[in-house]
């Protein structure tokens, strides 16, 4: 393959960034809409071209043996830190980067056709698709990333077009705090991700995935000789670097920038908080799959945290009211779903008693439901966005109703809570079946926690689906009467339902595992039927409660207001960082070493300086001029120094 | 001795000064056109030496200093006007040049007294310019002195706020920071070659005999390295940077923290550690410990101030710790990054002193609580505000972020428990540093507007653009593009990371 054409998927979005960012004053809206959709259509375009070529060409630089190769195709020298730490930049071909291709390349080109309709009033259009622009850059560089490093250099770039998009309507002071929140949870986060590269690097000699992932086990093996408090230091760099991605990736407890970043235009929630930024943490686990296959503890650590998020966010979604925020926290929660997935995907480690067939099914699964997940998230949160250019509200106490007004948003929402639901035969149900099979094949434990989880997430996705278009009709629509968008809103939400439709039947086996190798996806007839009807007595449950306006859902939160209000709290987490940073870091940390600087050392400057003067105050008299004065000054020195002499001399 | 390149660099500004005292003192343009004529020459002076430079380079001349000359200044004490540049010489004189000619267009409209404003602006940057040039410690010495003064004046003259304490805090301290450099200096000479040969100024000669003993050493090395500290702000003597800058004037406040901040880096290393190697080896961790605490120290104080110029001089204090931080570290990644660190934070800083004084000039504040929204009413400000930000805090594509890197893989290399805990400990100012920047982004620039008087006010005007521009295209050009800057600088470290491992292992 030749380097034009990913030359291109890179410097078109770069290009259109500059080119909106640097001349958007001077464009027209239509000219800047027309740039921005035409310029991510062609990169969809040609990463298509890119991802099949991967797929189907049969090249031997791809595949070999039916064993698909990781390919650099072009790696150029940015920085040598020393002759073998040396940052490139390149890109990398192999199943998860091309898939990641597909993902955000589909997604972001959605994105940019529907803020079209969904943006089109609102100031600063030219800098909005500038923005998608860097972010798309940024992201599809993050994704094709040869070594760590240029993973970590785009990670911080991801991060700040996120800042940017966040904090887009710039005018509230919600939107900045809640920009700010998100950059400095991240960055904190990566605070993590840096010193794990920091550490890793140092012992493997290299940022390169394919050299470092090579053959851990040889290479890696002196690594495990170190130990740093009671742990091997690979399995700390492996965690931190893992806490990098917990922040990215929202997983409990730096997960509480997301849902504040709802205060952002709802189609870069779809796009970044929903389906391409906040799963780089899974992206980064699955990209360092290998390494960290040999360090068992940082996968069970993996797991854990996954399991709790997914758990917590489906109690804090269940008692939302802003729909944005209950699918924020559905977001959370299927992301740590793919976490826990690949946690449990043991290759060459599978436990004993379990079938051989399984190891490596986990990380199938979770790419595969980070796939479909990307899909029917962005269909619902696009679909949000059309209710909220509708309603004018994220509050779904003011909708209710909806679906006899909004036949298409109600049609394709529907769609997209099937999907997220894990009902047959929509695209859920299959990377959800495959990602509990892998779980129970770990342990029970995690298969019939994650089973829970997921007749939580239909529970929940079916009391907002309800709550907004059917429970009680708002009698304000009988003056405002709501309606679909225009068609650049409607048809990326047509489009993505089909593909939510029929992504499950995707044999995904044979494209993405973790070692190149085909695998066979085969239905667990169990588990399937397990989730199945999880999911279906959910669903029941939720129109039971929701279909209709009645005191049922009342009563149940007052069985248990504590929980309820607690959950709808979110459990307090920003309280506690809010006590964390604000009174102990803020007000006792910064201010007293502000105070200490200020009243201590520099006092001591303005000290020397005082004694100085007032010495010089104090010896200053004896300049008085006055002739008896120095003689008594010249004897009385003239006696000293005969006295020493004297005393020198004896 | 004109012929020499070198002597250019510290002839031009003198021959501007002639200019300006010849012009009137009401004509406001032809001063100006002295000051851009003058400070354009000084950017094309420096990047044709950085241009020839690399030439020589690649054409294989591997000589320790190139452009060497050499005249003699005052035979009895063997005091020599003796030039040479190295890689980091060169970036630096073009870092200097940089800032002098932003810091010309930056204050434009200089008031009162323009033409006295900009003599002592002159003979500031004469200082500056013979300071990187030379390697005679002495006329190094006399160089730094001369930089030093003018900071009296313009401070106590033209700037504002509590300004004749502020000048006076600056000075003295400085001075006193002199006072243990020249004692420093005058040991190294006393011991420079061995006895009964006659003693020498030159750096690289000094080097080559490598005659100073231990104890003297360990000796100098503590009073050269806090002499030129306190001018790289190092804990505990740095408090005469927020205040001293908070009251400068805004082309001041950008050649003090853009420029003259580096000379006590620059002294650090190249005479600190290259001529008391061994010293460096023992009692690096002293330094250390003080520069990371600094670093820590600086961000966290920067948190809560409230003044635009407090933020950013506390800033520097933590920026410019990491550069004494990985200077001490004694490898070649590492002091690569000091000097990363110092270009970043010198075009970085001149940057955001420029904005804060534009910011002033418009509202008549530096109080982020009485200033808000400025995003809607001076965009072009608003925007270059946020990339200098964005800089600061290690946004990559821009040179913070490539500075702060190299220190950190390099300092790394260290791999004792002591070293990897001061490292780790200074990786957190990445974060601080985000928390205080956004803060002020977000209560400055974003959000509702605070005044409505603030809603009338103009934005950029051309020589103000022309100024942040500048700046803006090196940083991004770091950043995008830093390998050859890296090169450089790492294969002029060669000779005294190579003195500094000689030392750690005597006998060989």
């Amino acid at each position: 393959m030749g380097v034009t054409l990913p030359i291109l998927i890179l410097s078109i979005p770069l290009f259109m960034f500059l080119l909106l960012g640097l001349g958007g004053v001077k464009m027209s809206r239509k000219a800047a809409g027309i740039c921005g959709i035409t310029g991510m259509g062609t990169t969809m375009v040609l990463a298509y071209i890119v991802a099949c070529t991967y797929y189907f060409s049969g090249d031997i630089a791809f595949i070999i043996d039916g064993i698909r190769q990781q390919y650099q195709v072009f790696d150029v020298t940015w920085l040598a830190f020393t002759e073998k730490l040396v940052v490139n930049i390149g890109f990398l071909l192999d199943p998860i980067s091309a898939l990641m291709l597909i993902v955000i390349t589909t997604i972001s080109f959605m994105v940019h056709l529907y803020s079209w309709g969904y943006m089109e009033h609102e100031p600063g259009f030219q800098r909005y698709y500038a923005f998608l622009s860097l972010f798309s850059f940024s992201m599809l560089g993050l994704v094709v990333a040869t070594n760590i490093f240029q993973m970590y250099i785009f990670w911080e770039l991801v991060g700040v077009s996120s800042y940017l998009l966040i904090g887009f309507f710039y005018k509230l002071p919600s939107a900045v705090s809640a920009s700010k929140k998100a950059f400095i949870v991240t960055r904190f986060a990566d605070l993590g991700f840096l010193i794990g590269i920091l550490v890793l690097s140092f012992y493997t000699d290299t940022f390169n995935f394919v050299t470092m992932t090579d053959n851990p086990f040889e290479v890696l093996a002196q690594t495990h000789g170190a130990t740093f408090m009671g742990a091997s230091v690979l399995t700390w760099a492996m965690v931190l670097i893992f806490v990098g991605g917990m922040g990215k990736s929202a997983m409990m407890p730096l997960h509480i920038w997301l849902p504040d970043a709802m205060e952002g235009p709802t189609p870069v929630s779809a796009l970044i908080h929903a389906a391409t930024m906040v799963v780089a943490g899974v992206y980064l686990v699955a990209r360092m799959f290998p390494v960290y296959c040999v360090v068992d503890t940082a996968l069970t650590f993996v797991a854990i945290v996954g399991a709790i998020t997914a758990f917590y966010a489906a109690v804090v979604a269940c008692t939302q009211i802003d729909i944005k925020r209950v699918l924020a926290f559905s977001t959370i929660s299927q992301i740590a779903f793919m976490m826990t997935s690949l946690a449990c995907s043991r290759m060459g480690l599978v436990p004993e008693g379990h079938h051989e067939a399984y190891s490596g099914l986990g990380y199938m699964a979770g790419m595969f439901h980070l796939f479909t997940h990307a899909m029917f998230k962005a269909l619902l949160f696009l679909g949000a966005g059309a209710l909220i250019h509708a309603v004018h509200s994220n509050d779904y106490t003011k909708m209710g109703g909806l679906r006899k007004y909004m036949p298409i948003t109600h049609w394709t929402f529907l769609i997209g809570c099937l999907a997220i639901a894990g009902i047959w035969p929509f695209a859920g149900f299959f990377s959800k079946d495959e990602m509990l099979a892998a779980m129970f094949n770990q342990h029970w434990f995690y298969g019939a926690w994650m089973t829970m989880v997921a007749g939580l997430t239909a529970f929940y996705m079916f009391r907002l689906y309800y709550r907004i278009f059917w429970w009680e009709e708002n009698a304000e629509y009988q003056h405002h009467k709501p309606h679909d968008g225009p068609w650049q809103m409607s048809l990326p939400l047509l489009i993505l339902a089909a593909i939510s439709c029929v992504a499950g039947w995707i044999p995904f086996g044979e494209f993405v595992t973790w070692n190149g190798q085909e695998y066979h996806i085969h239905i667990e007839a169990p588990v399937a039927a397990t989730s199945l009807i999880v999911a279906v007595l959910a669903i029941a449950l939720a129109t039971l409660m929701y279909a209709k306006k009645n005191p049922w859902p009342t009563r149940v939160k007052n069985m248990v207001p504590g929980l309820w209000e607690a959950a709808h709290r979110r459990f307090y987490w920003d309280e506690i960082y809010q006590f964390i940073t604000h009174k102990i870091i803020f007000g006792m940390i910064s201010k007293g070493i502000a105070w200490f600087d200020r009243h201590v050392i520099d006092a001591t400057m303005d000290g020397f300086a005082k004694i100085t003067q007032r010495t010089s105050v104090a010896i200053k008299g004896m300049q008085s001029g006055s002739t008896q004065a120095y003689v008594i000054w010249y004897f009385v020195g003239a006696l000293l120094v005969a006295a020493i002499t004297w005393i020198c001399l004896i | 001795m004109f012929d020499n390149i070198l002597i250019w660099f510290v002839v031009i500004p003198v021959i501007m000064m002639i200019g300006l005292g010849i012009c009137r003192n009401k004509n406001i343009d032809a001063i100006r056109a002295v000051m851009v004529v003058g400070s354009t020459a000084l950017l094309a002076l420096s990047i044709v030496l950085c241009l020839v430079f690399l030439a020589l380079r690649k054409g294989g001349d591997t000589s320790e200093m190139l452009f060497m000359g050499s005249w003699m200044w005052y035979a009895p004490l063997n005091i020599h006007l003796a030039v040479g540049v190295d890689g980091i010489s060169v970036l630096m004189l073009l870092l200097s040049a940089i800032i002098v000619f932003a810091g010309t267009f930056a204050s434009w409209k200089i008031d009162p007294l323009p033409k006295n404003f900009f003599l002592w602006f002159c003979l500031l940057s004469t200082g500056v310019f013979g300071f990187f040039i030379s390697i005679d410690m002495f006329t190094m010495f006399m160089f730094y002195e001369v930089a030093l003064i003018p900071m009296y004046l313009l401070i106590g003259v033209w700037g504002t706020g509590r300004k004749e304490y502020s000048a006076m805090k600056l000075t003295l301290m400085l001075m006193g920071g002199s006072a243990f450099l020249m004692l420093g200096l005058l040991g190294i000479y006393w011991h420079s070659t061995p006895e009964g040969m006659e003693k020498t100024w030159n750096i690289l000669e000094i080097a080559q005999y490598a005659n100073i003993e231990h104890g003297w050493q360990n000796f100098l090395f503590c009073l050269t390295f806090v002499g030129f500290g306190v001018l790289g702000a190092m804990f505990p003597f740095h408090t005469w940077s927020p205040d001293g800058h908070a009251s400068a004037p805004t082309a001041v406040s950008m050649l003090h923290a853009g420029v003259l901040m580096k000379l006590g880096g620059y002294g650090c290393f190249r005479i600190a550690i290259y001529l008391l190697p061994q010293a460096a080896n023992e009692l690096a961790w002293i330094f250390i410990i003080l520069t990371g605490i600094s670093i820590v120290y600086g961000a966290f104080s920067a948190c809560v101030q409230t003044d635009l110029k407090y933020i950013n001089a506390y800033s520097s204090v933590s920026h410019c710790g990491m550069v004494l931080f990985a200077l001490l570290m004694l490898n070649t990644t590492a002091m690569t990054g000091g000097i990363l660190q110092m270009l970043s934070h010198g075009l970085m800083t001149a940057l955001f002193f420029a904005l804060i004084g534009m910011i002033y000039g418009r509202t008549h504040t530096r109080d982020v609580r009485q200033m808000g929204g400025l995003m809607r009413i001076m965009p072009y400000l608003a925007v270059c505000y946020m990339i200098a930000g964005f800089a600061s805090l290690g946004l990559p594509g821009l040179s913070g972020f490539v500075a702060e890197m190299t220190i950190f893989f390099g300092s790394f290399q260290d791999s004792d428990i002591f070293h990897r805990i001061f490292v780790i400990a200074a990786t957190t100012a990445i974060v601080i540093t985000a928390v205080y920047i956004l803060r002020v982004v977000g209560k400055l620039l974003l959000g509702p507007v605070q005044d409505d008087h603030h809603l009338k006010l103009t934005d950029a005007s051309w020589f103000e653009r022309l100024a942040t521009v500048s700046l803006i295209v090196c940083i991004a050009g770091i950043g995008l593009f830093p390998n050859w800057i890296n090169e450089t600088i790492q294969e002029s470290f060669a000779p005294i990371v190579n003195a500094i491992q000689g030392a750690a292992t005597p006998g060989i």
